[in-house]
């Protein structure tokens, strides 16, 4: 049997604990497949968050430290310094990134960071439970907004992408998504770039990838794809927000 | 080897750390430790080393976290409410085994406090400090000389045993000149080996991994059990204290760090007036001189523990002494500093008490 797309040599053979349907296994190896085509897999240090991806210092076949919640970008920017030949990345969920972590997640933009950040934004909190996400819609139900999202009570959800862009330090910042084979392979390309950028010297680079989440929403794997199509892209249009070929702020709403 | 130098506490102690083989720093401005970042500021290019000020405690913490991890030798200082911000970093450096290092220039509490000396944050220090069961080994400088030689030993402590090591000091020695030399030669960090467990290039070994978390069921008391077996060799290793006058003394003072200079004060009028008066300073708060003060409390009739906060050394020495003597206290807290007098005073009212001529209160 000729095997065409074998598993990325920067992915560990183990089981994925993550659940049907879930995004991160489809992130892990879109990450995966950028360090095996960029060649950098061996002087690349990956920074594991807390929440579901914890567990991804297991599944990336690179040195990996895991760290406190919110904290990705401060390690990162630890480690990047002590060793700029290193190539470094942070993968981060909503709650880490946007809420606890916002203070580095800034800072970092800020400082221009030569770093790599994979923020995944499901719009809930997984591993806690289905909590409030800083980006979680308007109406949208959680655990602990039983009745949806309410503007009074809880306030509005954050777009990361237009916040950074605001930022002189942000290189790159792009919010592509997960929900169909297309937006895959072009989440593909963003998630590339933003670690060719660190090899060239580049800095800061995010890239967004609006994910799913069907277990705490209570819904099928194909709901959720259909809820990322439905309700996440009007909230969080995909595109280019900062260092688009030509300089130009490039959002499709597709 | 070298010269002798005038130096302020704070700039003594950064410049022990790079002498020491430090190459990364990241902190927050705090009065009283500001001296310490802004000389690392320039020191640290010097010597091609990183220096970062960063937003806040909580993210200097996390960078050492990740600079720690790459194997090099690393630094960040604060005073007490920024050293209450990073607890849980150091937790996570502690549970990940990194031999962080950090100097608390302890202030005033709690909350905003004061920007004066204090000695409040013993417990915090040598309980460990943020969650989790863990240790930090902490030295407790009395002098701007020790303030820059410690930081050597605590980079070695750290790493033979994989522990964060900090230096317990003062807003008094963080601010204070003295004269000091440094007595070690200057370590090039090239000359240090690399540790097993680095982070960097995985070319040609397994990868590797840092990280404080087990949640296989068991697996994190069996590594949390392995650690207690370092603390406890910490503990009969690495304890280090000055006796002084201690083998007649039929009261022995018990102070650290900036109370143990004003002890100093008091032990000299003792003995001018042939009072019986001993001192034993701990210069390691952790691991404790438990041993040495239950020796001491099998020839002495009592102890006066002083320390600039409410009472908390006391209960160290109270645990130690397990009830053999009465363990008296002379506490002041929040910025106050004790005079030699004021102890001197204490200790002819002990000494007259433990005569019988009148009862203890």
């Amino acid at each position: 049997m000729l095997l065409i797309n074998p598993r990325p040599e920067s992915l560990v053979d183990v089981k994925m604990h993550y659940c049907p349907g879930c995004g991160h296994g489809v992130a892990h190896r879109l990450v995966a497949e950028a360090m095996d085509e960029l060649g950098i897999r061996e002087r690349t240090i990956g920074v594991a968050p807390v929440g579901c991806a914890v567990f991804s210092d297991d599944y990336f076949n690179c040195d990996m430290i895991q760290g406190a919640h919110g904290r990705g970008p401060a390690i990162a920017t630890g480690l990047k310094r002590t060793r700029p030949d290193c190539i470094v990345f942070s993968y981060q969920g909503d709650g880490d990134l946007a809420s606890i972590g916002m203070g580095e997640t800034i800072h970092s933009a800020a400082r221009g960071e030569n770093i790599t950040i994979i923020f995944i934004n499901n719009a809930t909190y997984g591993m806690t439970g289905g909590q409030m996400a800083p980006t979680t819609l308007m109406g949208q139900k959680a655990s602990t907004c039983p009745l949806g999202r309410d503007p009074q009570v809880n306030g509005y959800p954050i777009k990361v992408c237009e916040l950074l862009a605001q930022l002189e330090g942000a290189r790159y910042l792009e919010r592509v998504s997960l929900h169909t084979a297309a937006h895959v392979i072009k989440a593909k390309k963003a998630v590339k770039k933003a670690f060719q950028n660190q090899v060239d010297g580049k800095g800061f680079s995010l890239v967004e990838i609006l994910s799913t989440c069907p277990t705490n929403m209570g819904i099928s794997p194909l709901e959720a794809t259909k809820f990322i199509a439905d309700k996440m892209l009007a909230q969080y249009p995909l595109g280019v927000y900062k260092g688009a070929e030509g300089g130009k702020i490039d959002v499709s709403r597709n | 080897m070298s010269e002798k130098l005038l130096m302020k506490g704070n700039e003594a102690f950064a410049e022990g750390t790079v002498r020491a083989g430090c190459r990364f720093f990241a902190g927050y401005p705090i009065t009283p430790q500001n001296e310490v970042p802004e000389y690392m500021s320039w020191r640290l290019p010097e010597v091609g080393g990183s220096f970062i000020q960063a937003e806040s405690e909580v993210a200097a913490i996390n960078m050492l976290y990740g600079a720690a991890a790459t194997g090099i030798r690393t630094m960040t200082s604060s005073s007490s409410p920024g050293i209450s911000l990073k607890q849980e970093g150091i937790s996570y450096c502690a549970g990940a085994d990194l031999p962080i290092f950090y100097a608390n220039v302890a202030r005033g509490g709690p909350g905003l406090g004061n920007i004066a000396g204090a000695q409040g944050d013993y417990f915090q220090s040598v309980r460990g400090g943020g969650h989790g069961d863990y240790r930090v080994f902490v030295m407790a400088p009395d002098s701007v000389s020790e303030m820059g030689n410690f930081p050597l030993h605590c980079y070695e402590v750290a790493e033979k045993y994989r522990v964060p090591a900090m230096i317990l000091a003062d807003g008094i020695l963080g601010q204070m000149m003295e004269p000091l030399e440094f007595k070690f030669e200057t370590v090039d960090p090239k000359s240090l080996k690399t540790p097993p467990w680095a982070l960097g290039d995985c070319t040609g070994r397994k990868k590797r991994i840092v990280r404080s978390y087990d949640l296989s069921e068991g697996a994190l008391e069996i590594m949390t059990l392995n650690r207690a077996k370092r603390y406890k060799e910490i503990e009969e290793k690495e304890v280090l204290f000055e006796a002084r006058s201690c083998e007649d003394a039929e009261l022995i003072l018990v102070a650290y760090g900036t109370s143990a200079r004003a002890s100093t004060a008091a032990l000299k009028m003792a003995r001018a007036q042939g009072l019986k008066v001993g001192l034993l300073r701990p210069i390691t708060l952790w691991p404790f001189p438990k041993k040495k003060i239950q020796e001491l409390a099998a020839k002495t009739s009592s102890f006066l523990v002083v320390e600039m906060s409410l009472g908390q050394l006391v209960d160290d020495v109270r645990l130690a002494v397990d009830g053999r003597v009465p363990v008296h206290l002379h506490a002041r807290p929040s910025g106050a500093v004790p005079t030699g007098e004021e102890i001197f005073a204490q200790i002819q009212e002990e000494l007259k008490a433990q005569k019988g001529e009148y009862v203890c209160y």
